[in-house]
């Protein structure tokens, strides 16, 4: 196995580009150093892209954050402007694995494992976060949604990789929550989860909404009809009905260890409803 | 009931002396000596969970470079008898050697097939993927109940159900049926009230013992090898690894290293044998380790369970009658704990009329092995959950119906001898007078509570006491330490001794440096070990007196012992200077050379510990949540030598109760593979899912034990079950009879309570 750590994103692309046989990009590690760990993998090159400035670091843009690939959970956890901005971003991030883990664990890092129960993939999702990509052929950026295509497969094309994750700007009328559902009450993975973001518009009547669940198909599941269950209202019983009914609808989960078709099915749909509560309180709802 | 007694040392709570080493990581676990020319073996596992096996091929993994060498079934001696393992397991000699390395064929998935040793344990790994086995594959049996049917397939076609009569002429997978009878049960419950019978399932469940199994051997070219292991008892690792391997035992020394939990779960070998053996062939020191997924499918969990209750009571509470019939899973090979299951069961109450029957059933997984207090909290869970449905539908608080019918100082156990001086009722009464037990239920949380029996073993245990040249002393005992006995040991001691704390050290001596122990199990070691302590110090007194008349020119019956010095009786030459344990040491040469003391002894009188634990729990009914808001254990200790290590005890035998109450299960697809051989997905509770277990020791010394210790360590886990249980049906109104609750379970469940 090669070990490479190189201190710019175009080169670590070439390197990745020019890979025979099977390359990994090393953030945090929390995912692939397990998995080598087990046996499951025996990578022919590994890139560890924690030396590159630009994966380093959490930067305010003019059109809201950019944080890099490699910044840990328990960075972003102690950024106090994204914090504010995107609660409900942050708190998915830092639920991720123990608090060891947060030292070492990265929203990237959680995205391009492409697991169906990724806690940040659906408060990034809600929070229309998109995904700068940096590859042979240059640079593009990408929604979040577009990213993960199935359980441990994503978009990317051979050398790519992600450079950062950018979020809008936020702003006062604007809310977003997450939530999952664990036996215990840490280090677990999700049997099911929901995401919510809306934005409120006079009187505070729901102007804009994002509903995502995960865990419960392939990959993470943007939910429009839940949204336009809540969409000009005020969030009482008849429209977070509505949203739970439209939730249950959208579900394709799995039969397994972790939970059973119908709990998942249920219990989404319970989370989305709780998420959108805390969400639009948030975003100063009453 | 005994007077109760102050003592100087005992009941005080000194740092324990091995804690430096274990929080700073100095201390050696089974894993950790590092040998010149050190190998490393690995075991090639079955991939199916029922195969006969036509073939194993060794000879492509002993040509990799780096192999120093390989073997399967075949390079153990055969000839193995069928006596029983002994100790706490159950099962004969001949499983066991099956099960540390399969012969004609594997009973489930994860089974020993072969090993290999090589330079890395990377090599190893790859040495291990050119093995080749060729299977039969068999059907597959995993549930308990399909594993009874006459269809099932057979895991052992010559198993002659014993314990029933007449004796069945077709083999079945059923190995034993252990009954206990008393009186007329029909009878009973036509005298009864109210008589319920529900059905009780509880999962398979592993120890959770966070070191995996690990070990060090090193063998030389005259037959004679020492092995460093993580046990809980070295002394019986020993005699099964001669017994297997065909060694003399004089050959063999079994050094136990620090070890990180056992529950029961280290005291049969798994990997020593093999890492002899894989010794003997490399002429290299070999170290064998076990990765978590390997501890979770072929190490001894302890049986899921499949059975009925039935309790007959009048309206003033009293049982009448109550019968029990529940099958446990053995695993691939007999030795569930059914003994022990049907013996307990009933053993907190007087009942008149009962009846229990308990089955030893094989089935396609893991061969059990103890697991605190192993068969109780399966039956208990039951008889305890049936008992407080019982108390709900009479209207009669849980405490009182069970003191209504406690056994008390007297009565006669449901296996036969009349209880000596047992502390149920006053554990019952510490409940009921709880300031927990009188603040009210939280709001929208249910409260639940259970009581738990077991009886504690003696065994042999061996001590020598021995005094350095200033009156230090060093205590050496053979009973592997696993909750802190070495302090409780040195605890003893000095009061016995009269000398302080810490003048004293404890070690655990090798097999060939102390006097035969059984295994650190069965609740024995600060009773019986504590015991032989006790008499080796007693031992030096009555040196130390004589010596003492010697110089003093009077006789050994004119000295007495007091606080710690040789004192002459009160009339007899007054003149001379009390003489101390550091005084005697001091004058040993002239006085007949070093003093020590030693005991060997099977202890009796162990004296059984009654436990009632109690919570309060919030369960989210849209998600199935359960939330442990708080949760009190009271238990009898007899006296608490140190009482951080009796709570400590308490308090994780509670953990592992409500893990298992909650969310512990062994998870198999059809074939018999475990879905969830870690602890991502066998769900052991983390620190932040539990409360703080609040602890209260009753102490009713018992009159066995020189300073009055009943053994502590099993009793703990039982009650957690049904208490959880209870307080979920209390806080949903809704019974739910499978363990564990978990969300999904407890979900679906009020779904089917609010349709219905």
């Amino acid at each position: 196995m090669r070990y490479e750590a190189p201190t710019t994103t175009k080169e670590a692309a070439n390197l990745l580009a020019k890979a025979k046989g099977k390359a990994f990009v090393l953030a945090g590690g929390t995912d692939l150093l397990v998995r080598m760990k087990a046996g499951m993998l025996e990578p022919d090159l590994v890139v560890d892209i924690k030396r590159i400035p630009a994966t380093r670091k959490v930067t305010k843009t003019a059109s809201g954050f950019t944080i890099g690939a490699s910044v840990s959970g328990a960075e972003l956890g102690e950024n106090k402007a994204v914090k504010k901005a995107w609660p409900g971003v942050v708190e998915a991030t830092e639920l991720i694995g123990s608090d060891q883990v947060q030292g070492r664990c990265t929203m990237v890092g959680n995205l391009c494992n492409a697991s169906p129960a990724a806690d940040s993939v659906p408060a990034m999702i809600a929070a229309g976060a998109k995904a700068a990509i940096v590859g042979p052929k240059g640079k593009r950026s990408v929604a979040v949604e577009k990213i993960v295509t199935g359980p441990g497969k994503t978009s990317l094309k051979k050398g790519e990789m992600i450079e950062s994750i950018s979020l809008p700007k936020g702003g006062a009328k604007i809310g977003d929550a997450y939530l999952r559902f664990i036996p215990r009450t840490e280090m677990d993975i999700a049997v099911c989860s929901a995401a919510v973001c809306l934005e409120l518009g006079a009187k505070n009547v729901i102007k804009k909404a994002t509903v995502v669940l995960g865990a419960v198909a392939p990959t993470a599941v943007t939910v429009p009809a839940a949204a336009k269950a809540i969409i000009g209202t005020k969030l009482d019983d008849d429209a977070l009905d509505a949203l739970a009914a439209a939730c249950e609808a959208a579900c394709n989960p799995i039969d397994d260890k972790r939970g059973t078709i119908e709990f998942r099915t249920e219990v989404a749909a319970v989370l989305a409803r709780r998420a959108a509560k805390i969400a639009f309180e948030r975003a100063g709802g009453k | 009931m005994a007077e109760a007694v102050d003592y100087k040392y005992i009941g005080t709570r000194p740092v324990r002396p091995d804690g430096v080493d274990k929080v700073t990581g100095r201390a050696q676990y089974g894993a950790d000596p590092i040998l010149p020319g050190m190998i490393h073996g690995r075991i090639l596992r079955s991939p199916h969970a029922h195969a006969m096996i036509k073939s194993v091929n060794l000879s492509r993994a002993l040509e990799l470079p780096g192999v120093h060498a390989a073997l399967s079934g075949a390079d153990f001696p055969g000839g193995i008898g069928d006596e029983a393992i002994g100790g706490e397991s159950g099962g004969t000699m001949s499983d066991l050697a099956k099960n540390v390395m399969a012969r004609d064929k594997v009973v489930y998935h994860g089974q020993a097939v072969a090993a290999v040793a090589a330079q890395t344990p990377q090599l190893a790994l790859q040495a291990l993927k050119l093995i080749e086995v060729e299977y039969e594959v068999l059907p597959v049996v995993l549930d308990v109940r399909a594993a009874m049917q006459e269809s099932a397939p057979l895991l052992d076609p010559t198993c002659i159900t014993k314990g029933v009569k007449p004796e069945p002429e077709k083999p079945s997978n059923v190995v034993s049926v252990t009954t206990f009878n008393r009186g007329d049960v029909d009878e009973g419950f036509e005298q009864a009230d109210l008589v319920l019978e529900r059905e009780y399932i509880v999962p398979m469940a592993h120890q959770g013992y966070i070191e995996p199994h690990g070990c060090v051997a090193q063998a030389n070219e005259g037959g004679a090898a020492t092995v460093w292991c993580s046990t809980q008892g070295h002394f019986e690792f020993r005699a099964a690894t001669s017994k297997l391997l065909g060694m003399n035992m004089a050959d063999l020394k079994f050094i136990a290293t620090e070890i990180g939990g056992g529950f029961g779960g280290k005291t049969v070998v798994y990997l020593e044998p093999v890492a002899l053996l894989l010794s003997q062939k490399s002429g290299k020191p070999v170290k064998m380790q076990m990765s978590r997924e390997e501890v979770f499918r072929a190490t001894g969990p302890t049986s899921g369970t499949y059975g009925t209750a039935k309790i007959g009571v009048k309206k003033d509470g009293t049982i009448t009658a109550a019968k029990i019939w529940m099958a446990f899973e053995a695993g691939g090979f007999a030795g569930a704990p059914t003994g022990p299951a049907a013996m307990a069961v009933f053993s907190p109450y007087t009942i008149e009329n009962f009846k229990v029957e308990t089955l030893d059933v094989l089935v396609n997984k893991p061969k059990v092995a103890a697991y605190r207090a192993p068969g109780a909290p399966q039956s208990m869970h039951a008889f305890e959950s049936i008992l407080d449905e019982a108390a709900d539908e009479l209207g009669i608080d849980p405490i009182d119906i069970r003191l209504t019918n406690a056994a008390s100082e007297g009565t006669t156990a449901p296996y036969g001898p009349k209880f000596p001086t047992i502390g149920f009722v006053e554990c019952l009464e510490a409940a009921k007078n709880h300031p927990s037990y009188k603040a009210p239920v939280p709001e929208g949380a249910g409260r639940g509570l259970a009581a738990g029996f077991w009886f504690n073993v003696g065994m042999q245990s061996s001590a020598e006491v021995h005094v350095a040249e200033n009156g230090t002393v060093t205590v050496v005992e053979g009973s592997p330490d696993i909750g802190g006995s070495r302090a409780s040991m040195c605890l003893m001691a000095a009061e016995t001794l009269g000398v302080e704390y810490e003048s004293i050290r404890a070690v655990v001596g090798d097999t060939q440096s102390t006097g035969f122990s059984n295994v650190t199990g069965g609740s024995r070691t600060t009773f019986a070990t504590g015991m032989a302590v006790v008499q080796a110090c007693e031992d030096i007194i009555t040196q130390c007196k004589s010596r003492a008349a010697a110089t003093w020119g009077v006789d050994d019956d004119q000295v007495e012992w007091e606080d710690g010095h040789c004192v002459p009786k009160p009339g007899v030459n007054a003149e001379v200077k009390p003489l101390s344990l550091a005084d005697m040491a001091a004058a040993a040469a002239k006085t007949g050379g070093p003093i020590s003391g030693r005991a060997s002894l099977n202890a009796q009188g162990a004296g059984a510990s009654f436990s009632v634990n109690f919570t309060d729990v919030a369960v989210d009914p849209d998600t199935g949540h359960v939330e442990v808001l708080n949760f009190t254990a009271i238990q009898d200790a007899g006296k608490a030598i140190h009482p951080a290590y009796v709570e400590g005890q308490m308090q994780g035998g509670a953990a592992q109760g409500i893990g298992w109450a909650l969310n512990e299960e062994y998870i198999f697809n059809d074939d018999g593979v475990m879905q969830n051989a870690g602890f991502l997905d066998y769900r052991i509770p983390v620190a932040s899912d539990l409360p703080m277990i609040d602890c209260e020791i009753v102490e009713v010394p018992n009159p066995s034990h020189p300073y009055g210790v009943r053994g502590v360590g099993e009793t703990p886990i039982i009650a957690p079950l049904a208490a959880i249980g209870n307080a979920v049906a209390h806080a949903t109104g809704v019974r739910i009879n499978e363990l564990p609750l978990s969300p999904p379970r407890i979900v679906a469940a009020l779904d089917a309570a609010h349709k219905a």
